[in-house]
């Protein structure tokens, strides 16, 4: 093997971690927001990237037989819709359900499991039980070879971008807009948030919409990477949940360095170990980091 | 008399023999062998739920992992009876007789050293029990010194069930992989499979949850049950007066492993089978379902929670096969925000008033009113809002 | 039909195929119902029924088991619409004994403890004359011994891992070794590959077949090396990694049994990094029309698949079956390998009770060993006395709209063979 190769195949591999890492983050990021700052268990995360992955099904067989045309401009459009879908039913759900249950935060993990139940029989009803696969644009298909040997995923390419774009959004929405303020504040100390006069439930019901609206997004953007049927979503819940943990809830950058973490070392234990095993050690690596420093990676600072 | 009914009232033991007279009598007089094994499999799963109302009623730790040790006392009782089931006549066919098939047909030539012990019943029973409590210890004794809890350890409780599960998948030349331990046969000979035995494996799964339960309730009792509570509650305070919490966490723990496992055992006794999916984190987070439905104080209750849920499953599964995932969803999301205190908690704020006004005029001896609990602690942080009478009594229902 | 000895030789006229079909798609209802009394009387029910079966004067009861929720509803939807399909054709027909079939449908959930459980139900409460269901080899063996115990007869419909023959089950798909020693003769003959990247999901079907394909490739057929076997999680949708790692080893064939939500990623995955049906030589035993649903005929295309049956494939009896099931389930819905040999198992069963004159379980079985098809979709099968069919093997071209394109199909029905020597 040449150097070149062995180059090549590092390029690559690196990219593949790169990669990994941003799918983790994107599952990862809508949670952070609704476990890590609200504290809900939302078992039902992965339903509501089902909801994304199905909104990109649908404009694209809606565009498929409308307007042929427009098959290269859809996407980013349905992208945009997949955030507005999810954010309203989240918005629905946290009025119906979560609110309910604020003071009880095992509690939403049962009562989110039966949602996530319930919400799997109703894409079977209304898709049917097989899979579909949404036709993507061509510009979205393929790899983008700088060279010869060299192949690096579009989609993959894809998904790292809006990954960035999302997490700097939220980043940015997080630290510099009211909303953050108030979402940090409530976090902080409900009580003197209220007697400040922010209203903590209407913070409460945006903060969820907007962390179901972020999982609509991941789950519209692995359409172009993974399956879409009715129990696609319950495929990214784990790791969701570990990503989140592992990283230290309430803390954004946590969710960062430890999606990044995972990512690097389980594409490299794949590629000197077999899938299997790679999985096991990354999630013993994981369990043992936890049970040394529980709080994960980045401790927020909360008075608990 | 009235001490005998004061005492049975006090220690809640009415319950558990009306629940004993239900198990026992009622339903092997109404229900043919077949009804009668299902229900055998939702009891065995009721192992789980008491241990859950253990750990996370009283203890205040919930674990998604309980799936671990149920599945651990299950594989170990496989373990056995494969090894039974598998004699050298029976697998002749096989390219390495008197190993487990699925051995044979991963080209292991020899039986696994480790695989050994459960040649032998007596080491067997014992494996079953142990291999679970000594996993539960060093998993929570390593959390609870941390101090790691709460929503924590119930994630990494998920993350141990995943590892156990993708190992045993990954692992398929000793642990029969995704497919699991099948056809298993006989028990020291005695086939497991007749109807007859089903009968004994039924009465014997009883009894055994029913010592479970007293054995519990005698723990609740106690000083241990007590400090528990305050545990739960309050756990900075008992720290300062001295106890040590973690110690206190890992007993628990450790205690609700080794009741699922038998639980465990008992499941593939009566199912014939053991498998991965009995390992990972949809049957955990369920097994938490049937002590949330039952009601998460009440040792009796997570029995009842588990028949009614598991009954539940079977019944909409066979009567409204589009709909059965709806109307399950529609029982968690209710007892959670209707009835957070399960079945039990329905029981004390509905039935009992209801019972107490109807005996209210014969004006008996009765002490249908619980005296004011000297443990009360009405105000489980988890809670707040539900007429739970903590404390002894209401705990018992 | 069953004087004809030789069909291979002497193939169905076109008038014959027709009534065939006509029976089979359109059945002629108005003879039905005279048919159907004549036919009871023929057969009184304390005769046809000694083992007290869920059999009346007018209908006999079969149970489905299959998953229609869960994780395995993706694949097992096509299984339970085969079945209910060949079971209305055979109502309109006129049914089994003169008897109508009535089905009663239990749902596995995909979880094999529900299957155990289900099955039990079937057989002791509702005493099913047979039962058709199933799909993942777990599922099957979390129901065998509720069938040997109870003596039901099953008709399994998966494509397999092998290494089991019972009584009570008859296999209405591929075991191992008719699904890949031909494809692999056939990748090392026409495709001239010489070194093999095995890629599975792990479990017991991809690891037994990676098993077979290894030791045909490197000693049995000496087709050349394997350069590669890896094995990743059910439900795992990162590959960037294992391509990586095919790159690397570039072989001249990749053999992939990915299943489920996996496989999807899989194909997307493998797509994105350039490796594409017209660069690298692909031969799968795990994507049939099924998954091409979820896989997308743009992320296949150019890649080959080894099968015993395709939509695509042109004969008679398939046309009429396609048109059929597409007009009960719809003009979109499709048939892959495993929906078809669903569809086998209720005109199996119909062929063995009609043989044996009775319903008993003991007596279809006896039977059963001999029973010959000559109206399948795939063409001609034949029960083998190990339970599994006799059935060609077919290597089938993804084309970019999601269709396949057969290639190649084996000249001889070859014979089913579970427990194969040299290849353990």
């Amino acid at each position: 093997m040449s150097f070149d190769e062995i180059y090549n195949i590092a390029l690559m591999q690196g990219f593949a971690g790169l990669s990994l890492f941003s799918v983790l983050l994107l599952m990862g990021l809508g949670l952070a927001i609704i476990f890590g700052q609200m504290g809900v268990i939302n078992m039902a995360h992965g339903e509501f990237m089902t909801i994304g992955a199905y909104t990109i099904y649908l404009f694209s067989s809606l565009t498929e037989t409308h307007a042929p045309g427009l098959m290269q401009l859809y996407f980013p459009f349905a992208i945009l819709a997949a955030f507005a879908i999810a954010f309203i039913f989240g918005w629905l759900v946290e009025w119906a359900l979560i609110r309910h249950l604020y003071k009880r935060p095992l509690d939403t993990l049962l009562a989110t499991w039966g949602l996530s139940l319930g919400m799997q029989q109703v894409f079977r009803s209304t898709f049917g039980p097989k899979e579909v696969s949404p036709t993507l644009p061509d510009w979205l298909m393929g790899s983008w070879s700088p060279s010869e040997g060299l192949d690096i995923p579009i989609n993959g390419l894809f998904v790292l971008v809006l990954t960035l774009l999302v997490t700097g959004g939220v980043l940015l929405a997080l630290y510099k807009s009211r909303w953050g303020l108030r979402v940090r504040a409530t976090v902080a100390n409900r009580p003197m948030a209220n007697a400040t006069g922010i209203n903590t439930r209407r913070t409460d019901r945006l903060t969820y919409a907007i962390g179901c609206g972020i999982a609509g997004v991941a789950g519209a953007a692995f359409t172009t990477i993974g399956s879409t049927g009715p129990t696609s979503g319950s495929l990214y819940i784990v790791d969701a949940f570990l990503v989140v943990t592992f990283g230290g809830a309430g803390s954004l950058l946590g969710t960062v360095a430890s999606a990044f973490g995972i990512a690097q070392t389980q594409s490299i234990a794949e590629f000197f170990l077999t899938g299997s095993m790679a999985k096991v050690l990354t999630l013993l690596l994981i369990v043992t980091i936890l049970m040394i420093r529980p709080q994960g990676l980045v401790a927020s600072k909360i008075r608990r | 008399m009235d001490a005998f009914k004061n005492w049975v009232a006090r220690s809640g033991m009415g319950s558990v023999l009306i629940l004993a007279l239900v198990i026992m009598v009622v339903f092997p007089l109404t229900m043919d062998i077949f009804r009668l094994n299902l229900v055998g499999k939702y009891l065995s799963y009721a192992f789980v739920a008491v241990g859950l109302v253990m750990l996370w009623g009283y203890g205040g730790i919930l674990s998604l992992g309980q799936g671990v040790f149920f599945g651990l006392g299950g594989y170990m009782m496989a373990m056995f009876l494969k090894l039974e089931a598998s004699d050298p006549i029976t697998t002749k066919i096989q390219s390495t007789p008197g190993i487990p098939d699925f051995m044979d047909w991963n080209q292991l030539t020899a039986l696994p050293l480790w695989w050994e012990p459960f040649r032998h019943l007596p080491l067997a029973l014992i494996a079953v029990v142990a291999v679970p409590m000594i996993l539960a210890f060093i998993i929570s004794f390593a959390m609870f010194k941390r101090r790691v809890g709460g929503v924590y350890f119930a994630i990494i409780t998920q993350a141990v069930a995943l590892i156990l599960t993708v190992l045993i998948v990954g692992q398929q030349g000793y642990t029969g992989g995704v497919n699991g331990i099948t056809d298993l046969r006989t028990m020291l000979g005695w086939d497991i499979r007749d109807d007859s035995a089903k009968y004994i494996l039924y009465f014997a799964n009883c009894v055994l949850l029913l010592a479970v339960i007293l054995l519990c309730r005698w723990i609740q009792m106690s000083k241990l049950g007590t400090l528990l509570l305050a545990m739960r509650d309050k756990e900075d305070r008992v720290r300062f007066s001295g106890y040590d919490v973690a110690m206190f966490k890992v007993f628990v723990f450790v205690l609700a492993a080794g009741i699922s496992a038998v639980g465990g055992a008992m499941f593939t006794l009566q199912v014939g089978f053991m498998s991965p999916s009995l390992v990972g984190i949809v049957p955990s987070i369920e097994m938490v379902i049937l002590a949330a439905v039952g009601g998460r104080m009440s040792l009796v209750g997570a029995v009842y929670g588990a028949l009614l849920v598991n009954a539940g499953k079977t019944y909409f599964s066979e009567a409204a096969p589009d709909l059965w995932l709806f109307l399950m969803a529609a029982l968690f999301i209710g007892v959670v925000l209707v009835f957070p205190n399960g079945l039990a908690g329905l029981y004390e704020s509905h039935v009992k008033p209801w019972l107490a006004r109807r005996k209210a005029p014969k004006a008996s001896t009765q002490a249908v009113e619980p005296p004011a609990a000297p443990l009360s602690s009405p105000s489980h942080k988890s809670a707040p809002s539900a007429p739970l009478p903590g404390g002894v009594q209401g705990q018992s229902a | 039909m069953a004087e004809k000895k030789d069909p291979i030789q002497t193939p169905l006229t076109d008038e014959q195929r027709r009534k065939v079909l006509m029976g089979m798609a359109a059945a002629p209802a108005l003879m039905v119902p005279g048919l159907a009394l004549a036919q009871a009387g023929q057969f009184p029910t304390a005769k046809v029924n000694t083992t007290k079966l869920a059999v009346t004067d007018t209908e006999v009861i079969v149970g489905q088991l299959h998953s229609a929720t869960g994780t395995m509803a993706i694949s097992e939807t096509g299984s339970i619409q085969a079945e209910q399909l060949a079971i209305d054709q055979i109502n309109a027909m006129g049914g089994i004994l003169g008897r109508k079939i009535k089905v009663i449908k239990e749902d596995g959930a995909s979880d094999w403890p529900t299957f155990a459980e289900k099955s039990k139900k079937l057989l002791v409460n509702d005493r099913v004359a047979c039962v058709f269901g199933c799909w993942t080899s777990a599922s099957r063996k979390a129901v065998l011994p509720v069938f040997e115990k109870e003596n039901g007869l099953l008709y399994y419909p998966t494509f397999y891992e092998g290494l089991e023959q019972s009584k009570n089950v008859i296999y209405t798909g591929q075991e191992a070794t008719q699904q890949i020693i031909w494809g692999l003769d056939w990748a090392s003959k026409e495709k001239k590959a010489k070194t093999y990247f095995l890629v599975g999901s792990d479990y017991i079907w991809p690891r037994t077949s990676m098993k077979i394909a290894r030791k045909h490739i490197e000693s049995v057929g000496k087709l050349g090396s394997v350069v590669g076997e890896e094995y990743y999680p059910l439900g795992n949708t990162n590959f960037n990694s294992l391509i990586n790692k095919i790159k690397v080893a570039k072989p001249d064939c990749i053999f992939a049994a990915v299943v489920g939500g996996s496989n999807v990623a899989f194909y997307k995955q493998l797509k994105a990094a350039g490796i594409t049906g017209v660069k690298q030589f692909l031969l799968t035993l795990s994507v049939t029309e099924d998954e091409m649903l979820g896989v997308g005929g743009e992320n296949f295309a150019g890649f080959y698949s080894s099968m015993k049956y395709f939509q695509s494939l042109d004969n008679a009896n398939n046309k009429g079956f396609v048109e059929a099931f597409k007009k009960a389930y719809g003009p979109k819905s499709v048939i892959g390998d495993v929906t078809q040999a669903g569809y086998l198992g209720p005109w199996l069963w119909k062929a063995a009770v009609e043989k044996a004159g009775s319903f008993d379980v003991d007596k279809v079985v006896a039977a059963s060993p001999g029973i010959e098809l000559k109206t399948a979709p795939e063409g001609y099968v034949k029960l083998h006395e190990n339970h599994h069919l006799w059935s060609k093997a077919r290597i089938a071209q993804g084309q970019p709209d999601g269709t396949f394109k057969v290639v190649a199909e084996s000249p001889e029905l070859i014979e089913p063979n579970p427990f194969p020597k040299g290849y353990q």
